[in-house]
């Protein structure tokens, strides 16, 4: 009964982190404001930055891998594999998370020794859904780094929790 | 008496030997990358404007402690770099300890966090790096590097040590999780490899 719950546990923690990454993906795709000012129309949209780009991919990649995972077999021998894989995926996940957190605030609060002004004054909704994408991109990273615990947990059993 | 695992003494097996050299080299790349960063500094004088005939200089610097990705960058290869000088004294100073439940799990769980930081702070850099050397059209921001070469030319080294810092990160807490899978399975015998 008890693994069964734990087995349970894990597939929803998949599933969610898989809701997580999808959400982060498609919330960055679909932001797009265009503004115009003394007719001149400039518009923002997501693959105007070479990390948002990444973190698209980088949540694509994680999103298709989370789901592929969730149909493994139980006694599958591919678990063990699956252990340095979530910690493959927990590091894109983080790096991406990283590089699109560090351009977007330099989009935000701009960089006035580079001479950068912050570009969030005249596009507030795509900066809006921005910080959506990397919320939901964070969510992810957490429900990943507590996958990555849960996978180590279940393959080496290491706190010896089973009886032999 | 099946629950004990007594370590073989001494520390000739292969996985630690090749542990403790990929823990070096990490040691040694974070190490470089964080003193290279913090040690970059640029100070150039540039006319700005010229009235008339008399050019109007000033002097600008370009350091690393202007963009908060490089800060971040510096703490975590100081952070990762510790992390890893730690653990080589552990593992050479406790080759008669015993390896219980606990410590090869933690090791294995303290590299992977480690493994993730450094992956995120050399990536946050390199984007930030990049924005600097090609500035951005659509955001109207110029780019940094076509006046301070030098600075720039740092940072690159200081990415490249880290970059290689990151890959040798992701072996070490591969070979962490094998010797913590390698030790639970020989969880009915008595001895168990260092």
């Amino acid at each position: 009964m008890v693994k069964l719950t734990k087995r349970i546990g894990g597939l929803v923690l998949r599933l969610a982190a898989f809701g997580a990454a999808l959400a982060a993906l498609i919330v960055m795709i679909t932001s797009r404001e265009r503004a115009s000012f003394f007719a001149v129309s400039l518009e923002a949209k997501y693959t105007d930055m070479a990390a948002f780009k990444y973190f698209v991919i980088a949540n694509a990649v994680v999103s298709v891998y989370s789901f592929l995972v969730l149909f493994l077999p139980k006694e599958s021998l591919l678990w063990k594999f699956v252990v340095v894989l979530d910690l493959v995926m927990t590091m894109l996940l983080t790096s991406s998370l990283s590089a699109a957190l560090a351009v977007a605030q330099v989009g935000k609060k701009g960089n006035a020794n580079a001479g950068w002004l912050p570009i969030c004054g005249q596009v507030p909704k795509f900066c809006d859904q921005i910080t959506g994408a990397l919320i939901a991109g964070f969510v992810a990273l957490v429900l990943y780094v507590l996958l990555l615990l849960y996978s180590l947990h279940s393959v080496v059993d290491p706190f010896l929790l089973q009886k032999s | 008496m099946a629950r004990e695992k007594i370590v073989v003494a001494g520390g000739s097996t292969k996985s630690w030997k090749l542990l403790l050299g990929l823990r070096i080299f990490a040691f040694m790349a974070t190490l470089a990358a964080a003193i290279v960063m913090s040690l970059n500094k640029e100070t150039k004088t540039l006319v700005v404007a010229t009235i008339g005939t008399l050019p109007i200089k000033a002097t600008l610097t370009a350091k690393f402690q202007d963009t908060p990705a490089f800060v971040f960058f510096v703490i975590a290869n100081v952070m990762v770099s510790f992390h890893n000088l730690l653990m080589i004294v552990l593992q050479i100073f406790s080759r008669k300890l015993e390896y219980k439940g606990v410590r090869l799990l933690s090791i294995a769980i303290l590299d992977m966090l480690n493994a993730t930081l450094v992956s995120a702070a050399a990536n946050a850099a390199v984007f930030v790096a990049e924005l600097g050397k090609n500035g951005n059209k659509h955001a109207k921001w110029n780019k940094v590097c076509d006046r301070f070469a030098t600075y720039c030319d740092h940072g690159a080294g200081a990415l490249i040590a880290a970059f290689a810092g990151v890959l040798l990160m992701l072996l070490v807490s591969s070979v962490s999780i094998s010797r913590l899978l390698i030790n639970s399975k020989h969880l009915s015998t008595t001895t168990t490899v260092v």
